[in-house]
């Protein structure tokens, strides 16, 4: 109850974030070359300004500013988070279809790269300065320095073209329409290059913090009392240096998730996602900018969403956090 | 020997290349008997903690045992393998250590951590060790045995963490138990109660105990056979008796002469003028809370009042938390006082401007407790003299020609000037702060616990450094300590503050001779070693 | 002088310097190798790497020089990579050294300020200033800068938190000095070594950021950057792999050297860490 009310202060605290958040990008959107109405009479093929005029009306383009960021956010309030002119639908359920595949791809990506960093990082800090040790954090290097988008089209290379292992793009087979367990098959075929590439750099961000934390905690007078108990090496580990050690890989998750998120913008371009990532590419290139807004305020609100879900872990593993509040 | 638990025979544990020396300890030899408690004494750097790891084989990586022999219970510890060491840590030799916040896990609770020596070492069923834990924690005499056992270490202070302690350590009880310094980081009061507590189990269970500690008072309270170290090396090994009244060794002379005794120098004439008046001085700390709810209120400071005659030493004393520091610094303004007034000269200081204070301030200065965090890593030792009177318009050249004489006062070589901090020791560190706090010729000094993190024999010099210069310089000085030996030998007048209030003060020699608060008492009935503390001979400071 | 000795001492730092110093060169020396515009037209399109002396790397899908591109590319990256790097460090030490030093409610602006940068996440902020300031080579720079400064922020403010309570922070407030004074002659320079180190962080965070861009072709086309390269290649990537192939181990390697040094430095500045 305590860790909730705790996590709750927390998630009241980051509201005023958000619309720090949303007023800063709407502000910023409004230098930029072209409006909506630009961009559906380009759509259209031209028109007149009478029509723009009308247009602008419409869609409440001829207030001035304060009087527009007023109306968004009133109408956000609401969940209303305006009309997409490109899609012809409301922004809210343009980004409502998207948003399962990214969901789906960062869960996969993010338990693939905390369950691998975590294994390695222990590994590599039980073995410090010894062969494992080197080939882990070298290997950890390497995949830090590697590009996503380069690795993911690598990967379509070697497991697609030459291997014909795995599809090389899209979320699943359209041609044929399958069902319950089979379809459920074929989007974690799907999303098996993809999870690999977009969790590959922060694999290696895991593993280099869990081996730095624990070689950290190895070096508490904690586990020298644990060692003169008479316990050995293995409890010593599994018993006392493990959960204080994942602290920090905890705290890591919240701090990454926007990233992950910004990441995932370039793996679904690579592999053809149908994602939110790939909505926001296309609303830019596109200049649909009433989708973009929103999917910087659903994006934010998902970063909020996960940092909750940490803090409430945190909590849970540290019981010197809940007992402050 | 006949009896021994353990003995050390020629003990030699070689530091990696280079450390300051060669070997942690060479050719240690001694040995413990059941039912006795054998203290090692030595200042930082002895090698005394080396010894209790080299004992349990929980030493650092690259230091190695070179030679030697350890026998316990006939077996050498030297050759046993992992899984041998194993049964006998915790079961057979057991340990304390000085932080018992840091040497607990924060994660797990009291009662769990307990627990584990059983399911290490015994195949009791997990009824069976909560009804064990439960004991052992009644047993060193935690207020709520069942409450305690529920509660993570972060939720029980510093003296029940140390009680809980003692009691994992003594769980399976042990031939032997070796306590590293278990008091050092405890309050006067709570350590008398340890020590008594340490004594109490031990004769109870006849444990034999190796002591570990700096602290000579320590040494008196409860030592029956005393062992004094110094660079890796026995100097000298005793009866507690015989080593206390009788010292053979030179080192050990030396060390004995070091501790300032409870004793007060005959009282010095004290000026009719006050140049430092405290009057009513209050802070008060809300901490934690949303939008002022829920928000905990701490008076560190309530509403205290003091007189500082014009050239006098006025010692406040008090436990940690007792706001103490606070105190010195909201004379100083570090801390902005709640209310009060804080005369100095005629100006009050509780009520100047940022601005003002900037200016003033040469008037007053303080000397900071820790010599290794008190003076910027970056900055050369003539520099960091020098800063004070450059901020205060003294072109540099001819600030820093200054701090080369005032080297001279504090007795540092001038030529010392150019080196940074971490190329001198922590006493020359202390000189360093003293010089740079007296280059601005304040009246008044606020030096907060300046000895406290100093070894005995050079807190002696810095502390007679400090009357020499308050002597020539005609300072005054407001002495902040927890150590009421250390007032005893440098003050004329004593404040005892408890929970941010002053509950008792006067000149020296009535306060410590005839206490009349029961808090004062409580205080002077916990210096450790009683008589000694109060009797011992010494160098007069 | 010390620091530098330990520098040397680990082979993995020395390796990274020479990368480093390797990738440097190149970008040097791309003008004479080079001398024509790398974005022209060389030769026949898609000759394979290593069968036309002409073209060493060989030739993209329109037929331009694709070690000319390599060379012009590392410039490109270099210069936002340092650029972006250097706006990314001094927003996070003004704003972390203001925020830690002062605490209270400029702090709490500031964190505020910090917090909603980091919950947007960076590259769909990156998006938008595209989107609304255009991508040529100025304003992507200054852009990849603009989003990368609050975990230096968070980095400079932890360390002035921890700093501004030590004593000698004290001792020179008890001297007289003025908070300027204080933050910049006192705490700055004990605070900067893991800020310096964090910047080899920072620098591969932009150098990844601006090719993922080049690569969406949400970068400047007007120059020859290695993301540009593999996002023309994709298109052939089927058969032509190595069109992608070649910019993006140009890439791994420079931000790998890029990394390596940042580790070297830190642990020859902080080397109690290394002995355990």
């Amino acid at each position: 109850m305590r860790i909730l009310s705790l996590a709750g202060r927390r998630l009241a605290a980051s509201i005023p974030t958000l619309f720090l958040i949303l007023i800063g990008v709407f502000l910023l959107l409004q230098m930029a070359p072209g409006d909506t109405v630009d961009a559906l009479m380009a759509q259209m093929g031209g028109g007149d300004a009478a029509t723009a005029r009308e247009l602008r009306q419409f869609y409440g383009l001829d207030l001035s500013i304060p009087m527009q960021l007023a109306n968004y956010l009133w109408r956000l309030v609401r969940l209303d988070l305006g009309f997409s002119s490109i899609y012809g639908k409301p922004v809210a359920s343009v980004i409502l279809e998207r948003l399962p595949p990214t969901i789906l791809l960062m869960t996969a990506s993010l338990s693939f790269a905390f369950f691998f960093g975590l294994v390695f990082g222990v590994i590599a800090a039980r073995g410090v300065n010894r062969w494992p040790d080197t080939l882990i954090s070298t290997l950890g290097l390497i995949f830090y320095a590697t590009p996503s988008f380069w690795f993911g089209l690598m990967a379509i290379v070697v497991f697609s073209v030459y291997l014909q292992w795995l599809p090389s793009g899209g979320f699943e087979d359209i041609g044929t329409m399958q069902t319950g367990l089979w379809r459920v098959l074929d989007i974690a075929r799907h999303l098996v290059l993809p999870t690999f590439t977009l969790g590959l750099i922060f694999l290696a961000i895991y593993l280099r913090i869990m081996r730095a934390s624990m070689l950290e905690v190895l070096n508490l007078d904690f586990v020298r009392t644990a060692r003169a108990k008479g316990l050995d090496e293995t409890h010593v580990v599994t018993r006392h240096v493990l959960r204080n050690a994942l602290l920090p890989m905890v705290t890591l998750i919240g701090l990454q998730a926007g990233t992950m998120l910004g990441g995932s913008v370039v793996v679904e371009s690579v592999f053809s996602l149908p994602g939110l990532g790939r909505l926001a590419y296309e609303s830019v290139v596109q200049r649909d900018l009433n989708t973009l807004l929103g999917i910087v305020f659903v994006s934010a609100l998902l970063v909020i969403v996960v940092n909750f879900v940490t803090d409430l872990l945190y909590a849970r593993l540290d019981p010197r956090i809940s007992a402050d509040s | 020997m006949s009896g021994a638990i353990l003995s050390l025979e020629n003990l030699s544990v070689r530091l990696p290349e280079g450390a300051d020396r060669p070997h942690a300890l060479s050719d240690v030899s001694l040995s413990i008997a059941s039912n006795e408690i054998l203290c090692v004494v030595g200042e930082s750097g002895s090698g005394k903690s080396m010894m209790a790891n080299a004992i349990m084989r929980l030493l650092p990586n690259e230091v190695k045992i070179e030679s030697g022999r350890m026998l316990f219970e006939g077996r050498d510890l030297c050759v046993a393998d992992t899984a041998e060491m194993r049964e006998v840590r915790g079961a057979g030799i057991a340990m304390i250590f000085q932080e018992p916040m840091t040497a607990l896990n924060p994660l797990r609770t009291i009662g769990d951590q307990i627990g584990e020596m059983f399911s290490i070492h015994t195949d009791l069923s997990k009824a069976e060790i909560n009804a064990r834990v439960l004991a052992l924690l009644a047993d060193v005499r935690i207020p709520d045995p069942k409450l305690a056992a529920k509660a993570y270490p972060h939720e029980l202070s510093g003296g029940q963490r140390q009680r809980a302690m003692i009691a994992m350590a003594l769980a399976l009880d042990p031939k032997l138990l070796i306590a590293d310094e278990p008091t050092t980081a405890l309050d006067v009061t709570t350590q008398a109660q340890i020590l008594k507590l340490i004594r109490d189990l031990q004769q109870r269970k006849k444990t034999a105990v190796l002591f570990i500690t700096h602290d000579f008072g320590v040494v008196a309270a409860i030592a029956d056979r005393v062992v004094v170290m110094q660079h890796g090396r026995i100097v000298e090994q005793d009866t507690a008796h015989q080593v206390l009244s009788h010292p053979a060794h030179p080192y050990t002379r030396q060390l004995i002469a070091a501790v300032p005794p409870l004793k007060a120098p005959p009282p010095r004439p004290l000026s009719s003028e006050n140049i430092l008046t405290i009057s009513n001085v209050s802070k008060t700390y809300r901490t934690g809370g949303f939008l002022g709810r829920g928000a905990r209120v701490t008076a560190a400071v309530k509403d205290t009042s003091l007189d500082l005659p014009k050239g006098a030493t006025l010692g406040i004393v008090g436990e940690s938390g007792s706001g103490k520091s606070t105190l010195a610094r909201c004379i100083v303004r570090l801390i902005d006082p709640d209310t009060g007034s804080i005369v100095l000269n005629g100006k009050d200081w509780a009520k100047l401007s940022r601005e003002q204070i900037r200016r003033e301030t040469r008037h007053i200065q303080m000397v900071f407790q820790d010599p290794f965090a008190s003076l910027n890593p970056r900055r050369k030792a003539a520099e960091l003299v020098a800063q004070g009177p450059i901020v205060h318009g003294t072109p540099r050249a001819a600030a820093i020609a200054e701090a080369k004489k005032l080297f001279e006062l504090v007795g540092l070589d001038p030529s010392a000037g150019d080196r940074y901090p971490h190329e001198f020791s922590g006493g020359q560190r202390q000189r360093i702060g003293l010089a740079r706090a007296l280059a601005l010729k304040p009246d008044v000094l606020v030096a907060d616990e300046p000895v406290s993190a100093l070894d005995v024999s050079v807190q002696a010099q810095v502390l007679k450094l400090l009357a020499d210069l308050r002597q020539r310089l005609g300072l005054s000085i407001i002495f902040i300590t927890h150590d009421l030996r250390v007032a005893a030998q440098i003050c004329d007048l004593v404040a005892v503050m408890k929970d941010g209030a002053v509950v008792e003060q006067g000149l020296v020699a009535d306060v410590f001779g005839h206490p009349k608060h029961p808090y004062t008492k409580a205080l002077l009935d916990s210096i450790p070693g009683g008589e000694f503390a109060r009797e011992h001979e010494t160098v007069s400071v | 002088m010390d620091a530098l000795k330990r520098y040397f001492r680990s082979p993995a730092a020395v390796i990274g310097l020479i990368l480093l110093l390797v990738v440097i060169a190149m970008a040097i020396s791309a003008g004479f190798l080079y001398p024509r515009d790398p974005l022209s037209l060389a030769g026949r399109p898609l000759v394979w790497p290593f069968s036309n002396p002409r073209f060493l790397l060989g030739t993209d899908n329109s037929g331009r020089d694709i070690a000319a591109q390599i060379f012009y590319g590392a410039r490109i990256s270099l210069l936002i990579g340092g650029v972006a790097t250097a706006i990314a460090i001094l927003i996070g030490i003004l704003v972390g050294a203001f925020a830690g030093y002062y605490g209270g409610w400029v702090d709490n602006v500031l964190m505020r300020i910090t917090e909603a940068f980091q919950t947007l996440p960076n590259f769909v902020l990156l998006l938008v200033l595209v989107a609304v300031f255009g991508s040529t080579i100025t304003t992507v720079t200054i852009a990849v800068g603009v989003v990368s400064w609050p975990a230096p922020a968070r980095l400079t403010r932890a360390e002035f938190l921890s700093l501004r309570n030590r004593e000698f922070v004290q001792a020179g407030k008890t001297l007289g000095m003025r908070d300027i004074k204080i933050i910049l002659g006192e705490i700055l320079p004990n605070a900067l070594p893991p800020v310096i180190v964090y910047a080899s962080v920072v620098m591969a965070v932009a150098i990844l950021l601006e090719s993922a861009l080049a690569f969406l072709r949400l970068s400047d086309p007007n120059v020859a950057s290695w993301g540009n390269l593999i996002g023309l290649g994709r298109d052939v990537l089927r058969v032509q792999w190595y069109v992608s192939a070649i910019p993006g181990i140009a890439i791994l390697v420079t931000v790998l050297a890029v990394s390596l040094v940042g580790q070297g430095l830190n642990d020859a500045l902080n080397p109690r860490l290394k002995s355990r």
